[in-house]
């Protein structure tokens, strides 16, 4: 990133509406897709100082800032945007913290095509504002100036909080209640804080550096984090209840669902979670880990969501030579961000379209050796409104390959659960919780994941920040209730 | 951090550590497990909580060295410290609480017998421990059990106690009188021969499975076994099962995944010792089906 002294207003007159409307919207630099095809690194490079500020320019500072709705958080889009342009880095990023706790994590993996960007002023003739590309510069921006940030040290209140699970909902949760006064412990299950951040999404598209600068502030701030406790084995929910004034479920849903088809378990078929963690947690992709994980030339991954993208993106970096995402449904019906699979496709990842797996076939030595499929095509609209695929008769063939990855969605989890019978959940295990995010037990709440099902990092820190908002207010402080964000339905699977 | 306070080596390659773990020492049960990694960049390891001293907050841990991971942890000496432990997982065993109970273990999987072993005898049940090893050398925790009951030894060799399988001591047992329940751990042809020899007799059966394991909780599947043709997970649901239920071919199979993998990571280990050998190692690895590799590129 080039450091240039910003520009003042005495260089730079403002510019008028159609002079703004003139600017073309900035393209991301990439690493070129031919060689990141092969490496780690993340893809997107990251905007100057004078790009990002001329891309700032373009938006038009709406009256009513449509922006500000799309994003489930109301992040005050507007407000950073000016502060931004007008050079003062500062300020803007005092602005968008104060709305977002982990924005060099949003502005990398939020959708933005269907939340913020989707419904900005300028999308509706030619291109939105890059609000995704702004943010990330912002956030960055503040990770590197942490000195220039505005810290206020808040009075300790005596009151105990204990946070299960350290992905995106867990981290904002206590981030926001430190800032309150109040002592937080988060458990988590494995050995290092970050859930999904860290354990899922890959180094090429959300650099781990990145998530633990993030969990090293939070450390900074007071939080304890007590990795290796699994809520439901080394402490039940009860006993954290009785130790703590009030309990945060954030834990995920991290159970992976297979496709229940012949030859599962066959080697070289894992599920996304475990190809993903074995890679991306155990740092198999690097030379030095100790943790295998299978190369295999031709990789067939089911599903058409991130996890999906992420996990055949990731099978290409491993050398595989045919990549290939298997899924039920068109292109258009991909759940994955535009800017994934904008990505797979540059990266020559195959895309087998309208097709649903059938069976694993395997060689005599108990390899995979092939996906065998079967044609689908649209047929009635489901509960969601979609045309529910349905099997052509006949139309089955085979992908041949010697690894699948599963990626068709996650379920809850009953560890933690099963140890705690008052704990209301839905007849899928869904936690369940009332308006003001608290569950059936007095002063337990819960967010993420655990209550809607696989959703986004972004719900997941919105239901961490109204969580924090609510436990404070049960604990007797001021804290107002954040923004509501509305808790739909648990998403069906990829 | 999780400081060894204690080492002593059971047989050539199996090697007993006593690690300070106080909330697991307190709460662990039999049969249930923990899952290890050494330090930064180390793997995951589940290792069965052999012993535990609540008062001095300390687990035993028992330990076969059979690949670079393992030969890493073996290594530690007292006053080392093992960063992560995690547990205790996996379901505890399922006790009965009268009568008679044979336990089997073969090799290593007589550490994971033992606290079986030690509370059946404590609950009253009647024990009989079958052990077995290559060798003399090779038999472990025989002094241990033997506070749980009568212990049986058998050597392939023959250089030790009976000569001959475990499965023909139990043979033995089986034929001489009722037994309740049967506990068998060891290595998988092991376990699948001791099931199919108490099947015709009809004795409950309880296998421990060692599958391979990455988070222990239950969210990556690769743990998964199959038991009456369903897929459960041996982190959760496990490790034990009803021996006469799983298939043990699959299981078998399934362990066999990174064979190649641990091969050369044994190798680049030993080179670490032996320059040498670190010449070969430029040599890539085979490239028929997957390649187990850190990376192959
Ligand atoms: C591969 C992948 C890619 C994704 N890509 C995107 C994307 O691009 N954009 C987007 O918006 N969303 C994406 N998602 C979804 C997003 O990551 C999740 O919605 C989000 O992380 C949920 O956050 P959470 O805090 O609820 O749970 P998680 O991030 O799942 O964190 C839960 C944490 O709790 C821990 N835990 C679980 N059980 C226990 C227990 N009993 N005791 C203690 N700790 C426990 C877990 O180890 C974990 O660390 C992706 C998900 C995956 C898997
Ligand atoms: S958090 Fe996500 S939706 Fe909200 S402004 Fe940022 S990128 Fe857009
Ligand atoms: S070890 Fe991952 S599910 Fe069992």
């Amino acid at each position: 990133m080039t450091e240039e002294r910003p520009p003042t207003d005495e260089d730079r007159p403002a510019l008028t509406q159609k002079e703004r409307m003139a600017i073309d919207r900035v393209a991301m630099p990439e690493q070129d897709a031919a060689i990141r095809a092969v490496n780690f690194r993340e893809v997107n490079l990251g905007l100057t100082r004078q790009i990002a500020m001329l891309e700032a320019e373009r938006c038009l500072q709406c009256p009513k800032p449509y922006c500000i709705g799309g994003c489930p958080v109301s992040v005050n889009i507007p407000r950073f945007l000016k502060l931004l342009r007008e050079g003062d880095l500062p300020a803007a990023a005092d602005s968008l913290l104060d709305d977002n706790a982990l924005p060099c994590v949003t502005g990398r993996v939020c959708p933005q095509e269907s939340q913020c960007e989707g419904v900005c002023l300028r999308a509706k003739k030619g291109n939105a504002v890059a609000i995704g590309h702004l943010e990330r510069f912002v956030a960055d921006w503040a990770q590197a100036h942490p000195d220039e940030l505005i810290h206020l040290k808040p009075k300790p209140t005596g009151r105990t909080i204990a946070i299960v699970g350290s992905g995106p909902a867990g981290l904002t949760a206590a981030g926001e209640l430190v800032k309150l006064g109040h002592a937080v412990t988060i458990f988590e299950a494995f050995h290092a804080a970050g859930g999904v951040l860290v354990y899922g999404i890959p180094e090429f598209r959300l650099p781990k550096d990145i998530v633990q600068a993030e969990v090293d502030r939070l450390v900074a701030d007071g939080v304890r984090i007590e990795p290796n406790s699994i809520i439901g084995k080394t402490y039940t929910l009860p006993e954290l209840r009785t130790r703590f004034d009030a309990v945060f479920l954030a834990v995920g849903a991290g159970l992976p669902v297979f496709m229940d088809v012949p030859g599962e378990n066959l080697k070289g078929v894992y599920s996304a979670n475990e190809y993903l963690t074995r890679v991306n947690l155990m740092g198999a992709w690097n030379p030095g880990s100790e943790t295998p994980v299978l190369h295999g030339q031709r990789v067939a991954v089911v599903g058409g969501g991130n996890v999906a993208m992420d996990s055949v993106r990731t099978a290409r970096r491993l050398g595989a030579d045919e990549a290939m995402i298997v899924y039920r449904r068109g292109r258009d019906e991909l759940p994955a961000r535009a800017e994934e699979v904008h990505h797979a496709e540059q990266e020559g990842i195959r895309f087998d379209l309208q097709v649903a797996p059938v069976e694993v076939l395997g060689d005599e030595k108990g390899w995979v050796r092939a996906l065998r499929c079967i044609r689908m095509e649209p047929g009635e609209p489901d509960a969601s409104g979609r045309a529910r695929p349905v099997p052509i008769p006949g139309s089955e063939f085979e992908i041949p390959c010697e690894m699948v990855v599963v990626a068709i969605g996650t379920r809850s989890n009953p560890l933690l659960t099963a140890t705690a019978p008052d704990l209301r959940v839905s007849d899928r295990g869904y936690i369940e919780i009332d308006e003001t995010g608290m569950t059936s037990i007095d002063g337990v709440f819960a967010g993420g994941d655990i209550v809607r099902g696989a959703a986004t990092v972004i719900l997941a820190m919105g239901d961490g920040k109204r969580a924090a908002a609510a436990i404070d207010r049960y604990l007797g402080g001021e804290a107002p209730a954040a923004a509501d964000v509305t808790v739909e339905a648990a998403s069906e699977p990829a | 951090m999780h400081p060894i306070v204690a080492r002593d080596q059971l047989s050539p390659n199996v090697t007993r550590l006593v690690v300070e773990a106080p909330r697991i020492a307190e709460i662990r049960r039999p049969g249930q497990f923990v899952i290890v990694r050494l330090g930064e960049g180390a793997e995951r390891i589940p290792l069965t909580i052999a012993d535990a001293d609540p008062a001095a907050g300390t687990i035993s841990l028992i330990i076969q060295s059979v690949g670079a991971s393992t030969m890493d942890l073996v290594a530690l000496q007292p006053g080392d410290a093992i960063r992560d432990v995690a547990g205790p997982l996996g379901r505890p065993t399922d006790l009965i609480d009268q009568g008679r109970a044979v336990c089997v273990g073969g090799g290593v999987g007589t550490a994971v017998v033992y606290p079986i072993a030690e509370e059946l005898h404590r609950r009253g049940v009647s024990v009989t421990s079958v052990i077995g090893g290559r060798s003399r050398e090779w038999v472990i925790l025989e002094d241990e059990l033997r506070t749980a009951g009568e212990v049986v030894v058998c050597t392939d060799d023959g250089s030790y106690g009976r000569h001959g399988f475990v499965t023909e001591a139990l043979r033995d047992l089986c034929d001489a009188g009722p037994i309740d329940e049967v506990f068998a751990v060891g290595p998988v042809p092991m376990m699948r021969a001791v099931a199919e020899l108490t099947r015709p007799y009809g004795i409950r059966t309880t296998a421990s499975l060692n599958a391979i394991m990455v988070d222990g909780t239950g969210m990556c599947g690769g743990c998964r076994v199959s038991i009456d043709g369903q897929s459960r997970y041996a982190c959760v649901d496990g490790p034990e099962f009803d021996a006469h239920a799983v298939d043990f071919a699959s299981l078998a199979d399934r362990l066999t995944t990174y064979r190649s993998f641990e091969q050369e990571a044994l190798a680049r280990h030993e080179a670490c010792l032996i320059p040498a050998l670190a010449d070969r190692l430029g040599d890539p690895p085979p490239t028929t089906g997957p390649v187990a590799g850190s990376a192959a590129r």
